[in-house]
């Protein structure tokens, strides 16, 4: 991990009218770094998530990043053009609902190579083979690369939404509860995929879960949110075996060992 | 010898003749005159007025009769007129308070200052035909109020008075309203280009529209505040003499539907409001209108769109008759070049299929 | 009762509503392939019939210009012959079927096979100028789309086609880039005529009235057919000449001559034929009948 923070959040709020979204959120993301925001529905990491990734406007506060040439920038001030560049080439954003986040009556082929083409891949053997290459890396079998994701399972469609990400190389990514449609031994499988590319692509990944134990297994750092605020953060392995505040220790409590 | 098609020329003109023979058809029958077009048909005159934006009574009644009554016809004509014609200024917003009322309704009061009013209404005939009718049987003459009219308030006046219904909404920064058929439409549009748009609309579209709001999608809960008919001055602003000048009288229909309060922390709750205006007697029309123009609020009430009437491209780009009916017809224009190279295309990949099949067959046989 | 008279301007349209619309085409002009939004005018046509087309002629013709109308590349198909007529009756203009004399040729569906030349301008009728709009329907979405150059999109388009059919499979109405910038539809032309666009001598001016829309490419601009680098773009050819005129670069109607299979192809640009066979070319059916 590098001295400088890849992202940098300060003092970020989201308001909905009087009702709060999330208050006063400040926390830097290192290069490489998993971390888990953790929390109940209604808890305010989704409506974070989404501010950070500049899908909502905060109301106030502010988000930097330190773009690929090294200069850090406060991402309100990016053009519609720069912003809509970054999120389809350095970053990547994995949804809860796959529907979300594919062209659903689109080849995979195609799913997987439209970032690409976004930014001008013009050679269709090319974009094949990469599309392979991808769809073997996430776990499905090269001959379903003309099929349309409504004809895949739930695990298919978010491994197939995560290699649409992961194609253009991107140094972040967002994940909102990634396994949170799917039963539960087809999340270890999508669980163990996932750390697997992290640690090879040496990802920075900011991972919404209501699930400690997706936290416990992919993140190196947490923030457990409570009404729009951060009530805890620290080391994961920490927080979740010395709890310190009083939610918390009430979260992990309510998990059966494993 | 194969000589490629000629004759267009003739054949339009012999059409042409013969939709002229059809229309006018038995000549022993006297032909229908604008009078009786425009005192027997009024409903259908009002409508191609409405919807072909242009109020002159003869001239829609002659586009009714040269398009043998088809109605988006007979708008179209009018349409077509209307657009070659010079905007001199915009009227004043027209005083509906002022109007002096034909029928006048409303859901939401039982009685109301200036009573409830009737009028030349079907509501409340039996649906059957009138044998009697076949022939030109006397009518009664109608009977006529005695006294002058009381006052009419406007029934979202009464509930504006106290505060129990949003204020009427505020025209643009310069005052002049938007006008589609000289601007540009560029979405999202504003209110009043919006209910432009409506007026004009198809009223079997609005009507639908309008109807699906009501069996839940995009519910809005209205009520009938008011619908009053009648006729009302149209005056414009004369920089000239400076004070406004009456151009002429019209009749329209206003529905004024009172709908779902809508309110917040700060702002005590208040019924919000759908509009129609509609030239003519219409008040189909003007319901479904008002209905639909609520829908498209959406935004501005934080409501959530999920529904056909709540989506503003969809409802304005598809609510033209005029421009529907064109796209649909223009279908039957020739298309030869295109599907020629479908054609192409099709013979080519099945040729194509085709191939790889016999190859394999050819192998098989090999191999036997 | 009596009603007013209408009485209608040169060209149909009023002098405002020309100059609204001269000033599109001139912002056309100058931003090549980038649809210019207009205040279209109802028409005394119906909308999909030729509306934006006939507004821009009526908007840029003369009393000295001379007409020609083609639809399906003949002039004598019945909408061609309307609108030479509305033309004739409200311009009083000179028409002709000879593309080299006509100094405005509108057209639907075809660019004539005779090279225009400097100082023409061809009027295309479009049905549906925005290329993106059946990969995403929302105006407010393609508007921002073509602002920010994100033509991504219509690329994965042309790939669903090569995974499916080996082949790119749209056949008119093919998507090309004008001058490295937009991406801008031709209108529904065959591809067999997209190369006559790239930097052709003529202005090339395209009305859409319903959507109301102009967009251009001026004489001499780079116009290029989207495609792959390994799936080149390429017209379509046919595996026969003209039978009555023996063409063999043209694009050919497929005439059905009687009810037991009987096909014969013929010139679609009518203008173009009949000039080949004044200067003595024939087809294949002309060698036939003197063989009888």
């Amino acid at each position: 991990m590098s001295d400088a923070p890849l992202l940098s959040v300060r003092d970020l709020s989201k308001r909905y009218g009087a009702r709060v979204g999330c208050e006063d959120i400040s926390f830097d993301l290192w290069p490489g770094e998993v971390l888990a925001i953790v929390g109940e529905s209604g808890s305010g990491k989704t409506t974070l998530l989404n501010c950070v990734s500049t899908r909502l406007q905060p109301s106030s506060g502010a988000v930097s990043y330190r773009m690929r040439d090294g200069v850090l920038r406060d991402l309100a001030e990016l053009g519609e053009a720069e912003r809509r560049f970054l999120m389809r080439t350095d970053w990547g954003f994995v949804h809860q609902n796959p529907a979300d986040g594919l062209r659903m009556r689109v080849s995979a082929g195609a799913n997987v190579g439209e970032r690409l083409m976004a930014i001008g891949e013009r050679h269709y053997g090319r974009l094949r083979e990469t599309a392979t290459d991808w769809l073997g890396r996430v776990e499905i079998a090269e001959d379903r690369i003309d099929d349309r994701p409504v004809a895949f399972s739930g695990g298919m469609r978010q491994r197939l939404q995560v290699a649409r990400n992961l194609v253009t190389k991107p140094r972040l990514v967002f994940m909102d509860e990634p396994t949170g449609g799917l039963d539960v031994s087809v999340q270890a499988r999508l669980l163990d995929l996932l750390r697997s590319l992290v640690s090879e692509l040496g990802l920075s990944v900011i991972i919404v879960t209501h699930d400690l134990a997706v936290a416990r297994l992919l993140s190196q750092r947490m923030i457990v949110m409570k009404g729009g605020r951060v009530v805890e953060s620290g080391l994961t392995d920490r927080v979740l075996d010395d709890p310190h505040h009083a939610y918390t220790q009430l979260l992990v409590a309510s998990i059966p060992e494993s | 010898m194969y000589i490629a098609v000629k004759g267009g020329e003739a054949a339009i003109r012999n059409a042409h003749r013969l939709l002229d023979d059809r229309r006018r058809s038995d000549r022993s029958v006297p032909a229908l005159t604008l009078d009786q077009i425009v005192g027997q048909m009024a409903l259908a005159v009002d409508r191609v007025m409405a919807e072909g934006s242009l109020y002159d009574q003869e001239l829609a009644a002659m586009a009714l009769r040269q398009a043998r009554g088809d109605m988006i016809e007979a708008i179209f004509l009018l349409r077509a007129y209307r657009t070659t014609l010079p905007r001199f200024a915009a009227a004043r917003p027209l005083d509906t308070f002022r109007m002096r009322i034909e029928r006048r309704i409303s859901a939401v009061y039982k009685d109301i200052p200036g009573g409830q009013l009737l009028g030349p209404t079907f509501d409340y005939t039996h649906r059957l035909i009138e044998p009697a009718m076949a022939d030109d049987p006397p009518v009664d003459e109608p009977m006529r109020r005695l006294s002058e009219a009381e006052n009419c308030p406007r029934v979202t006046d009464i509930l504006g008075a106290e505060g129990l219904i949003e204020a009427d909404g505020q025209a643009g920064s310069d005052g002049e309203p938007g006008d589609l058929t000289r601007d540009t439409l560029d979405f999202p549009i504003s209110r009043d280009v919006r209910l432009q748009a409506l007026a004009r609309g198809d009223e079997g579209f609005l009507l639908a529209l309008g109807y699906s709001t009501q069996r839940g999608y995009g519910r809005t809960h209205p009520f009938v505040g008011e619908i009053r008919i009648g006729l009302v001055d149209v005056e414009v602003e004369l920089p000239e003499v400076g004070f406004p000048v009456g151009i002429g009288r019209i009749r329209v229909t206003e529905c004024q539907m009172v709908n779902q309060f809508k309110g917040s922390a700060k702002e005590p709750p208040q019924f919000t409001r759908g509009y129609g205006l509609v030239f003519g007697q219409s008040e189909r029309k003007a319901m479904a209108m008002s209905l639909v123009d609520r829908a498209l609020r959406a935004d501005e009430f934080d409501e959530e769109r999920t529904a056909p009437a709540q989506d503003e491209e969809f409802v304005i780009s598809h609510s033209d008759n005029v421009q529907a009916t064109g796209f649909v017809e223009h279908l039957k224009l020739p298309h030869y070049v295109d599907f020629q190279a479908e054609l192409d295309l099709v013979r080519r990949m099945r040729r194509e299929q085709e191939r790889p099949r016999e190859e394999t067959e050819s192998v098989q046989e090999a191999a036997e | 009762m009596s009603a007013t008279t209408p009485t209608y301007a040169f060209a149909y349209l009023d002098e405002q509503t020309k100059r609204m619309i001269r000033r599109a085409i001139l912002k056309a002009i100058t931003i090549p392939g980038y649809q210019v939004p207009f205040a279209s005018r109802e028409m005394p046509m119906p909308y999909g019939w030729g509306t934006g087309g006939v507004q821009v002629t009526a908007s840029i013709i003369g009393p000295n210009d001379v007409l020609k109308v083609i639809d399906q590349g003949a002039d004598d198909t019945t909408n061609a012959v309307s609108i030479r007529a509305f033309f004739e009756r409200t311009a009083g203009v000179a028409t002709t079927t000879r593309t080299t004399e006509a100094t405005i040729v509108q057209t639907r569906h075809r660019v004539p096979e005779t090279p225009l030349a400097e100082g023409q301008t061809i009027v295309f009728q479009v049905p549906i100028p925005e290329p993106l709009r059946f990969l995403e329907p929302r105006e407010t979405e393609t508007r921002v789309m073509h602002a920010l150059e994100e033509y991504g999109l219509m690329h994965v388009k042309l790939y669903e086609d090569i995974a499916r059919h080996g082949h790119i499979a749209t056949t008119y109405a093919y998507p090309v880039k004008v001058e490295g910038r937009y991406v801008m539809d031709p209108s529904p032309i065959p591809k067999f005529d997209n190369p006559k666009m790239h930097r052709s001598p003529a202005l090339q001016l395209f009305g859409a009235g319903r959507e109301k829309r102009i967009y251009a490419v001026p004489p001499y601009t780079e116009v290029v057919s989207l495609d792959f680098e390994d799936h080149p773009f390429r017209i379509q050819s046919f595996d026969r000449p003209c039978a009555l005129c023996g063409a063999d670069d043209v694009y050919l109607d497929e005439v059905v001559t009687d009810d037991r299979g009987g096909r014969m192809f013929v010139c679609s640009d009518t203008d173009h034929c009949e000039d080949r066979r004044a200067k003595g070319f024939t087809g294949e059916q002309v060698h036939q009948e003197a063989a009888e």
